[in-house]
């Protein structure tokens, strides 16, 4: 990579102000073109059969009278889906999970799919498969399945990370270790000790877009994919790898998206409409339903997590242990080992230890939600810090500043810290003014920290200078939360030029080289030093073609403020050339003149959060409202201010819910009993207050600017700091996530009765 | 020569070790000289390992150097949301 990533301290013109959205007239006009806004000649829409079983084996599927309904044109089944994966398991496992090949491993897994003319025909087509399926005993309970009676979902899944190999297969596929000194030890030095279980509920990343494609494979063998996604290459990859296609065949473009919180980084929908529309002929136009949503695609783990934590007299702590069960869905994940390495990730620790169990269980694949794994984490620990504090008595706040990693410190997963802004944002929540206002009766004020790790990628941006001198600027990550307008900012500083001369368009997989998909907070980090790095391709250009016009030397040339200015007293007479005017003249001094950039971004530096939250409890009926929520958080160097408080905001509002709603709910039968926003209830506005920000910039020294990833730091305090609010609240510590009224009322009785 | 610190998994596939010694200029050849002294990293390889030098996380690029004396962790390559 020929490119200095390094922080270089410089001033801003146009990063850090806060230019109008260029998505923004489209969005509220309705203009702008999401999954299903797009539309093909001769279309046909599909319809996926699922399992209403949590957990069976399929023994035949008769889709012949589904196939002779009229205006049906294609049915398929596993057999379509033929597996191309060639021994690797994470691929078969997507497979497996966007058609069920032997069992049915959740209800809502599908198991057929239809393309027929029309809607009503599709589901017509749905009623006539006949599916003979032989019911097997599930378990949907993180903890029972770790028993050794439960019901075994995969019996060629033997537990990873066992010191001996097991000799029986087990629902746990994985045990993961982090952690440095002795606990054993540390527990022996500290004078208080808190010991705490604590559980959160299965939730959904909620994005109010449903999954959506259309998708057309030509009989030459070429495809066109429209999808909304967070990362269009990824799916082209992955969509080739099991249709048996080259990569370069299947142009895939992503649409608007309304929503993704890493429940769009995987595919579900769109092999089955390729594979429908390869056996029609015809573009097939696949949207999920809200149910299908809920019961077929990616939630986050359930969780059970015991924390143990203890500190000296003067509060310092002397030792800090987790064991953290994350559910899975039916597939091998990685779950819980991001919770045991994000769990004390704050704090500087000489004696520690997390150790992880991935759990499978008959619900849906779990999937990424914005900083994966780490919310429920926090949770857990956040609580027994608070709970800590109170034991030693000291401040909750002054606490965790007291035992904050630094520059310097050995993290809890391993590396030691450059500079991190923890201590910071303690600093910054101890002097807001939210921690000195005055609360009322039955209300409870909570604080909590977080971390998250961010991360960079492969990415790939075209900066091209029209003749006009107006600047298109091809990215190839989603902009899932502003990043058309964040590196238009950044185009335009290097440039030197105003924001209103570029325009920014996420490109199709056809026209730009692989990008990583936006994930790991990475789409501005990654694409700023992209579009920097093509900026200053496309000056060394600009600059060369300016001394072509002036006849000198090019190293006689430097770029100033947007224009090429030739420096030296022998060029003193030269006026300066504005990027317009060298724009003006590119067809006769070489042609087009345009930047280019292919870089892995690798660097991204670690954030840090604290929440601060008010929260009032009605004691007779376990309601709750939140009065007054807080934000503080490291951005390294936020580049449109609006959008990154209004990241910080979203991950409060997603933690809201999260903390106090929302949960996946299953019957006896394993079956979801809430596929629905009706019984799955997430905020709405008049749910929140007025979500305030304040924040920081730590730059971050492998970033030219000091950016850092902003959007999913923001979820992991929240349901820490909400639980620590209600508790303090309600008189009782609250150790189950959501706190619904039911859970709060059941708590403050239990409490009562002693 | 570099110290590379491991972390619990992969310690338990070095035979409990949770440091080890590699002669390796930058992190294509860590990765090579691993696979061939442990044999049973190689699918965790494949996989994905991320390799943190002096803090900084680097997931994808093989041709970073590896200064003497440095803070070399392996990491699991974690996905975000």
């Amino acid at each position: 990579m020929n490119f200095d990533p390094r922080y270089s301290g410089r001033n801003f013109t146009s990063v850090g102000t806060r230019p109008i959205r260029p998505d923004g007239v489209d969005k509220v006009t309705g203009r702008a073109r999401y999954g299903a806004d797009f539309n093909m000649a001769g279309q046909l829409v599909g319809r996926v059969l699922r399992s209403p079983h949590a957990h069976a084996l399929i023994k035949k599927i008769d889709t012949s009278k589904a196939e002779k309904l009229a205006g049906v044109k294609a049915v398929i089944t596993a057999k379509d889906l033929p597996d191309l994966t060639n021994g690797d398991a994470a691929m078969y496992d997507i497979l497996d999970n966007c058609m069920a090949r032997t069992k049915a491993l959740y209800d809502g897994h599908a198991v057929a799919a239809v393309a027929a003319v029309d809607a009503r025909t599709a589901r017509q087509a749905l009623k006539l498969i006949e599916i003979d399926y032989e019911v097997l005993p599930h378990v949907t309970d993180v903890d029972e399945a770790m028993q050794h009676h439960a019901p075994l979902i995969n019996d060629a899944i033997f537990t990873e990370g066992l010191e001996e190999k097991p000799v029986k297969p087990s629902n746990v596929t994985k045990r993961s270790q982090f952690g440095h000194g002795d606990v054993h030890q540390g527990f022996g030095h500290a004078d208080f000790v808190v010991e705490r279980s604590f559980k959160t509920e299965q939730t959904h990343q909620g994005y109010i877009e449903p999954h959506a494609c259309v998708a057309s494979v030509s009989s030459d063998g070429t495809a066109d994919l429209w999808v909304c996604t967070q990362g269009h290459f990824v799916y082209r990859q992955h969509c080739a790898q099991l249709l048996g296609m080259e990569a370069s065949k299947l142009r895939v473009t992503s649409s608007e998206i309304g929503g993704g919180f890493g429940g769009k980084t995987h595919v579900w929908a769109e092999p089955v409409a390729l594979a429908l529309s390869r056996k029609a002929g015809r573009p097939v136009k696949l949207v999920m339903t809200r149910d299908e949503v809920f019961r077929a695609s990616g939630p986050t783990s359930a969780t059970s997590i015991d924390i143990k934590i203890g500190a000296s007299k003067d509060g310092i702590i002397t030792a800090a242990e987790a064991t953290l069960r994350y559910s899975a869905g039916p597939y091998a994940g990685s779950w819980a080992e991001i919770g045991a390495m994000t769990a004390f990730a704050c704090y500087r620790l000489e004696n520690v230890k997390t150790v992880g169990f991935e759990v499978l269980v008959n619900r849906p694949k779990t999937a990424a939600y914005r900083a994966p794994s780490a919310p429920m984490a926090a949770f857990a620990v956040e609580s027994a810090i608070d709970e800590l504090a109170k034991e030693v008595g000291i401040d909750p706040v002054e606490f965790r500043i007291k035992n904050a990693a630094q520059e310097g410190t050995k993290s809890s997963y391993g590396p030691v810290y450059g500079p991190i802004g923890i201590g910071p944002t303690l600093e910054a929540v101890k002097n807001h003014p939210h921690m000195k206002a005055p609360l009322k009766k039955n209300q409870g004020r909570g604080m909590a920290c977080g971390f998250w790790f961010n991360f960079g990628g492969q990415t790939c941006v075209d900066l091209n200078i029209g003749m006009d001198g107006s600047v298109s600027l091809a990215v190839g990550t989603v902009d899932v939360g502003g990043s058309r307008a964040s590196l238009s900012l950044v185009a335009a500083e290097e440039l030197g030029i105003d924001y209103s001369q570029l325009k920014a368009i996420v490109a199709d997989t056809s026209s730009l080289g692989y990008n990583d998909m936006t994930d790991g907070s990475r789409g501005t980090f990654s694409s700023s030093m992209a579009t920097i790095s093509a900026a200053r391709n496309a000056i060394k250009t600009l600059r060369e073609r300016a001394a072509q016009m002036w006849d000198i030397g090019v190293d006689d040339v430097v770029w100033e403020q947007g224009h090429a200015v030739a420096k030296g007293q022998k060029h003193g007479n030269l006026g300066k050339l504005s990027l317009k005017e060298i724009a003006a003249e590119s067809g006769k001094t070489g042609g087009p003149i345009a930047g280019h950039s292919e870089l892995v971004a690798d660097g991204a530096g670690v954030s840090f959060a604290t929440h601060i939250c008010d929260i009032e409890v009605d004691p007779e009926t376990g309601a709750t409202r939140v009065i007054r929520y807080t934000v503080v958080q490291d951005a390294g160097k936020a580049v449109h201010p609006t959008y990154v408080e209004g990241q910080y905001q979203g991950g409060a509002a997603q933690g809201i819910g999260w903390a106090l709603n929302e949960e996946y709910i299953y019957g006896k039968d394993g079956r979801l009993q809430n596929p629905g926003f009706l019984d799955y209830r997430i905020p709405v506005c008049s749910d929140l207050p007025m979500i305030d920000t304040q924040i920081l910039e730590i730059p971050n020294p492998n970033h030219p600017y000091g950016v850092r990833g902003v959007g999913e730091t923001s979820i992991v305090p929240p349901l820490a700091a909400i639980a620590n609010a209600v508790s303090n609240a309600a008189g009782v510590r609250m150790t189950h996530i959501p706190m619904s009224a039911p859970r709060i009322l059941a708590a403050i009785e239990a409490e009562r009765q002693g | 020569m570099v110290e590379v610190t491991l972390w619990g998994s992969l310690s338990a596939l070095a035979g409990g070790k949770d440091k080890v010694e590699v002669e390796a200029k930058d992190i294509r050849e860590l990765f090579r000289k691993l696979a061939e002294q442990y044999p049973g990293f190689e699918p965790m390889i494949d996989r994905g390992i991320a390799v943190a030098i002096d803090g900084t996380i680097y997931r994808d690029t093989w041709s970073k150097t590896l200064p003497e004396g440095a803070e070399i962790f392996l990491l699991p390559r974690l996905a975000g949301g």
